[in-house]
């Protein structure tokens, strides 16, 4: 007892003092709990820079920006990793970041590196999936999904609740528009008259409800990722080469990731260090197996699940940070109003 | 030698103990007689250091114990519910005062053995508390208080909750225990023939106060006080008018009782100062004949008044009683 | 004629009883109390100074008033159906011995402690689309139902049973002598002596549902939402904190007038009863008729509690190519993807549940010493206040931390944060274990031991820490289980990348693919039987001979 005790001591002591990012040649990392990179891949860091990486974890994205913005300026680590487009401009309002500009930013593509403040690390299209079993003529556009032939097959995520439900809400905005003869608001009462379903969260819907892949429902549309396909490749339970799902390409939103210098660092040096390193060929190459996200850098090569089994759509929904975030609340309002009640 | 001098304990507005001073010899037996509310725990619990005194001290051999705590003083303690720790079996029970002490684990099994076989108990170390009768659950407590050796014991009503053929038995086994042992010991009862049995002194409290000690045999009597006689259980207490050295006690006829200044006087009519003889000058009739055992009750109706006397005569019979001058004791105001 | 000043408790120095107090309060003020403040202070500040306008905005969006009436009367509902349901199983518990009883018990706590999102999971395989019962009740208030009388039920099953198996069943023997049917026996004697027990309970389960999160996010289909889920979307995800700290302090009122209220009841209520031996009490059944009973009462146990725990373990047991251990197979499969190592996540799980139930002991049993040392209102506020963590949303804790823990150290990333945040969830059941226990000890244990010759500490040590070693063992045993099923309040602390078992859980969950299911299935599992190990182990290690009084 007396031993546990004086090793409790230890750990509190020895705990308190690493807590903060206070040692040097540390540089810590706030990010989600879905971050994950290759333990070699971040030993690559230190080797070529001196720096070691601590990774905090803090929820999930939304969770960790808040974190982040409730601890602006006086912040807990030195880069925050996980910040996307949708709640990008709330980072910005908050001051949250000191702007850098990587010396790699240019083997970016141009239409994902939206502030100066940020650097994009990675994107993921959210996206309609099918399970191809379901259907001889699957959907080839948003707009038939409000055709009676689709009635009962689609769930969606809840956009007040979870981050790809908020995505799709935005790309229907998008697609469709707040004004004219068929609005988003016209467009989601179809889906409504039509027997959409809605879930609290992604696993609900996926694994729930979704009929397709490892899901065990009976719809055979969801709102998921266009890297899903290729996950349930790699994922499945015997080795196999098709995809039991497919993406409808026509109206997928983009999402991008980004990561920042948090204002109030002690190491700045290496936070630039570590951003730098993050849009490097060998940290983007690991992100696809890992995350399941596109590389920001367009010099990374794709693993061939990727290029098999997903489509990279042409034209993906990018909006504006800054109208979403003007909108984003009554837009979830209505969305509630037309939907739920 | 324990002496109480002036002790009082106060329970918010209520003196439970009263400016009480008590002395308790080497090697004696005190009890303390009194009913329940009388303040006789109170007092034990004061003696053991379980409870404050407001006023007044208790000395070991001319040492005040203010000082010394509870655990200190070396006072066995034999409580009414035995108090018996449930997660202790027998022997660890008896064997917690010797571990208290700091005693040799080898030496303490040798004294919990001596000590339950004292008791009658041998053997019975690995029993559970909760498998014993009561019976066996107050030997144990015995054994448990005397175990250590303590410089004196204090016994709070120890066969209360035991039924009485048992009590009766335990009674004599504790008398002849203490006896043996030549300990000191303070034994609270409300129960008379439990005193009587086992004490070599008795004091009988009441409100707080001693209304007053002796030998069991003087106490018996000649009871102080109404209230002694009461509690003792005679049940014939009436009012006597002394004059000249005579007692006029109404349907009873008229004793002589020197010694007792004139005016009216309470008096006990002690059960064997009322004998059925036919050359008795009291007349009275039976109204009911009660079994006793060794003995029988009438209850005689005399004159109006009701009495008690010992003898037999069928329910109904007329009667004639004489009356012994030395069973009728004046009681002092109480 | 025995209430005297010394005698009823044991003597403690004053120095002692503020160390007592001090320390539970310290942790209390620090670790929840200050963060509350700071995060709703944070809230509430608009232009130098508190604006209550949120209020007013609040009421606006809304339906305020409509969450708070669906919080409340969705909690009533699932504390009375937890109480009927479990109240049966506790009656056989206490009172007929059967073999596998210890581990029907330690299988009971399971879901109690099973992280929301697996038990979601479950659930929904029975009741959503294409579940095995045929019925949807997704979405409706009786999937909500039947899940908290699933996760509540260990908390009457231990909490009621456990004082009934110490009832003495003379009692109800001489009401049934005095003419009364065991049903008035049951009614006029049992129930009301069972009473502090029921509160307990009742209390416990109707803090649990009132501030009910994962179970209604999940279950509740979007439709139905509590304050705490409310507060959860305002503050995670739109980042309304005026609006959330209204939200914070209605439910933060509404639990303490739970909590004040039923203590009140409790200090009225306090009935000292013998108590018997558990083991004198319970005997096997011996009838036909109580055969049947205990047959059936454990039947419907082992469905209600067995069928969604059976549709877990038959799901992490299921692949495409048929039935096997595939998946546990693939919990050890390094296949350079991903980094979650299972064995890594038990350790982490087992290291933070082993400091938090330290925690929790060492302040929880602190806390009971002074509560039980002395009725007053005093200490009834106390207990109170101990408890308000239960009813607090992790969020709100969470958040705080970050808002309140900058100064004068920087404690916002400390690897305790975790265990602390988990301990502030299990002291209260360390608390509500002790002390009954603790205020059943009769003073004259204590006094027999002083005169024996123990010093006051030694009194404790020898006295009052054996008996109430086993109460504090059951607390302990929750306090361990809280903390390794505990998902919510350690999703808001910035930490170290340390995952435990239930995030490991929630991170294969986060991917597409049969293989993360599955082994996100097979994980759950292995987090149920854990759990059950630490439970039954805890019970079997209990100081021996104390369940003799």
């Amino acid at each position: 007892m007396r031993r546990l005790i004086a090793t409790l001591t230890v750990f509190v002591v020895v705990g308190a003092g690493c807590g903060g990012d206070d040692e040097p040649g540390t540089v810590t990392l706030l990010t989600h709990d879905s971050f994950d990179v290759g333990q070699e891949i971040l030993a690559q860091f230190t080797a070529e820079t001196g720096w070691r990486v601590e990774v905090l974890a803090g929820g999930d994205a939304g969770q960790v920006l808040n974190q982040a913005i409730l601890a602006a300026g006086n912040p807990v680590a030195d880069v925050l990793f996980g910040v996307d487009n949708t709640f990008l401009s709330r980072a910005l309002d908050a001051d949250l970041f000191v702007e850098y500009r990587s010396g790699r930013i240019d083997s970016v593509a141009p239409e994902l590196d939206l502030d100066p403040h940020v650097t994009p690390i990675d994107f993921g299209d959210v996206c309609i999936n099918i399970d191809r079993s379901a259907f001889d003529a699957p959907p080839a556009t948003l707009a038939e999904l409000t055709d009676p032939a689709y009635a009962g097959a689609l769930v969606v995520e809840n956009p007040a609740t979870s981050s790809p439900g908020l995505a799709f809400l935005l790309a229907t905005i998008a697609v469709f528009g707040e004004d004219g003869d068929t609005t988003w608001r016209d467009y989601w009462e179809g889906l409504v008259a039509n027997d959409v379903a809605v879930t609290s969260g992604w696993e609900d819907a996926y694994y729930g409800v979704f009929s397709g892949g490892s899901g065990a429902g009976d719809r055979p549309l969801v709102v998921s990722y266009a890297s899903s396909p290729p996950a349930e490749v790699v994922f499945a339970a015997e080795p196999t080469d098709t995809a039991p799902t497919a993406v409808l390409a026509d109206g997928c939103f983009r999402q991008i990731e980004f990561a920042g210098v948090l204002r109030g660092t002690d190491d700045r040096e290496g936070a630039e260090a570590l951003i730098d390193f993050m849009l490097g060929r060998s940290f983007q190459e690991d992100i696809p197996l890992r995350m399941f996200v596109f590389p920001a850098n367009t010099d990374a090569a794709l693993p061939k699940v990727f290029v098999d089994h997903t489509v990279v759509p042409d034209d993906p929904v990018l909006m504006d940070p800054e109208v979403i975030e003007t909108n984003r609340e009554r837009w979830i309002r209505e969305w509630t109003a037309i939907v739920l009640r | 030698m324990l002496a109480v001098l002036g002790a009082t304990v106060r329970f918010d507005d209520l003196e439970a103990v009263s400016g009480v001073d008590l002395s308790v010899a080497d090697g004696e037996t005190l009890a303390l007689l009194g009913p329940s509310g009388s303040g006789k725990t109170t007092l034990l619990r004061a003696i053991a250091g379980l409870q404050r005194l407001d006023s007044g001290r208790v000395l070991w051999n001319g040492t005040d114990l203010d000082d010394v705590p509870t655990h200190s003083r070396r006072f066995g303690v034999v409580f009414q519910d035995f108090a018996l720790f449930p997660h202790l079996d027998v022997g660890r029970n008896v064997e917690f005062g010797l571990r208290m002490a700091g005693m040799e684990a080898s030496e303490r099994r040798d004294r919990v053995a001596t000590a339950l076989a004292r008791v009658e108990l041998a053997g019975f170390e690995r029993r559970r508390i909760d498998t014993l009768s009561g019976g066996q659950a107050q030997r144990v407590a015995l054994a448990r208080a005397l175990a250590p050796e303590p410089r004196m014991l204090l016994l709070d009503e120890p066969l209360g909750s035991l039924d009485r053929p048992l009590r009766e038995r335990l009674v004599v086994e504790i008398h002849e225990l203490l006896d043996r042992l030549s300990i000191t010991a303070l034994y609270v009862t409300h129960d008379q023939s439990e005193a009587f049995a086992v004490a070599d002194r008795v004091a009988v409290i009441r409100r707080g106060r001693i209304e007053q000690r002796g030998l069991p045999e003087d106490v018996w009597r000649r009871p102080a006080t109404e209230f002694v006689a009461e509690f003792l259980g005679f049940p014939t207490i009436i009012t006597a008018t002394v004059g000249g050295g005579l007692a006029d006690l109404g349907v009873l006829g008229t004793v002589p009782l020197p010694g007792v200044p004139d005016g009216l006087v309470r008096v006990v009519v002690r059960p064997d100062a009322l004998i059925l003889d036919d050359a008795g000058h009291v007349e009275g009739v039976v109204r009911v004949r009660t079994f006793r055992g060794d003995h029988v009750v009438l209850a005689v109706d005399v004159g109006g008044t009701r009495i008690d006397v010992r003898g037999d005569a069928v329910p109904g019979a007329s009667v004639r009683l004489r009356v012994d001058p030395a069973g009728i004791v004046p009681l002092e105001p109480s | 004629m025995d209430q005297g000043v010394d005698g009823n408790r044991p003597a403690l120095s004053r120095t002692a009883r503020l160390a007592l107090v001090g320390l539970p309060l310290a942790f209390l003020v620090i670790f929840f109390a200050w963060p509350f403040v700071s995060i709703v202070a944070t809230g509430l500040w608009r232009d130098g100074r508190f604006g209550f306008s949120a209020l007013g905005q609040a009421l606006d969006e809304g339906d305020l008033l409509g969450v708070v009436w669906f919080t409340t009367w969705q909690a009533v509902a699932s504390t009375v159906a937890t109480l009927l349901v479990a109240l049966p199983g506790a009656y056989v518990f206490a009172r007929y011995e059967f073999p596998g009883k210890r581990l029907l018990r330690a299988a009971a706590t399971i879901p109690f402690v099973l992280p929301t999102v697996v038990v979601g999971t479950a659930f929904l395989a029975l009741f959503g689309p294409g579940g095995i019962l045929g019925i949807r009740l997704d979405g409706s208030i009786w999937a909500i139902l039947v899940a908290h009388v699933f996760f509540n039920y260990a908390v009457v099953l231990r909490t009621v049973g456990g004082m009934w198996s110490h009832l003495d069943p003379r009692l109800e023997e001489a009401a049934r002598s005095l003419g009364a049917g065991r049903w008035r026996a049951f009614r006029y004697v049992t129930l009301p002596l069972l009473r502090p027990a029921l509160a307990a309970a009742a209390s416990i389960v109707f803090l649990f549902t009132f501030t009910s999160f994962g179970i209604v996010l999940i279950l509740g289909g979007s439709r139905l939402a509590t304050l705490e889920v409310e507060i959860y979307r305002q503050t995670a995800l739109l980042f309304d904190l005026p609006v959330a700290a209204v939200l914070a302090v209605v439910q933060l009122i509404g639990v303490t007038a739970i909590l004040l209220a039923y203590s009140r009841y409790q200090e009225r209520r306090a009935v000292e009863q013998p108590l018997r031996a558990a083991e004198d009490i319970a005997h096997r059944p011996a009838t036909a008729g109580q055969r049947a009973l205990v047959g059936g009462v454990l039947m419907s146990m082992v469905l209600l509690l067995g069928t969604p725990l059976a549709v877990l373990i038959e799901r992490s047991l299921r692949s495409s190519s048929g039935y096997g251990l595939a998946m546990y197979r693939a919990l050890g499969d390094d296949d350079g993807i991903r980094a979650i190592e299972p064995l890594e996540a038990v350790g982490n799980s087992l290291g933070f549940a082993a400091v938090a139930t330290l925690i929790a002991l060492v302040i929880g049993l602190s806390a009971s010493v002074v509560i039980s040392y002395r009725r007053s209102r005093a200490s009834r506020w106390f207990d109170a206040l101990l408890m308000l963590p239960l009813g607090t949303s992790a969020v709100t804790i969470g958040f705080g931390f970050i808002v309140a823990l900058d100064a004068p150290v920087d404690l916002r990333a400390w690897p305790l944060l975790i265990p602390i945040a988990h301990s502030l969830v299990a002291i209260p059941f360390v608390v509500r274990s002790v002390v009954p226990v603790m205020r059943s000890i009769r003073s004259r244990l204590r006094e027999a031991a002083a005169v024996l010759g123990a010093p006051p500490g030694r009194v404790w040590r020898e006295i009052d820490l054996p008996i109430v070693s086993r109460a504090a063992a059951v607390g302990a045993g929750f306090a361990a289980a809280v903390s390794l099923g505990e998902f919510g309040a350690t999703a808001f602390v910035a930490r170290p990348d340390t995952p435990t078992l239930p995030l490991a859980i929630f991170r294969y969950l986060g991917r597409p693919g049969e293989l993360n299911f599955g082994r996100a299935m097979a994980l759950s599992v292995v987090l149920m039987v854990i759990t059950a190990i630490v439970i039954s182990l805890i019970e079997r290690f209990r100081t021996p001979g104390i369940g003799s009084f």
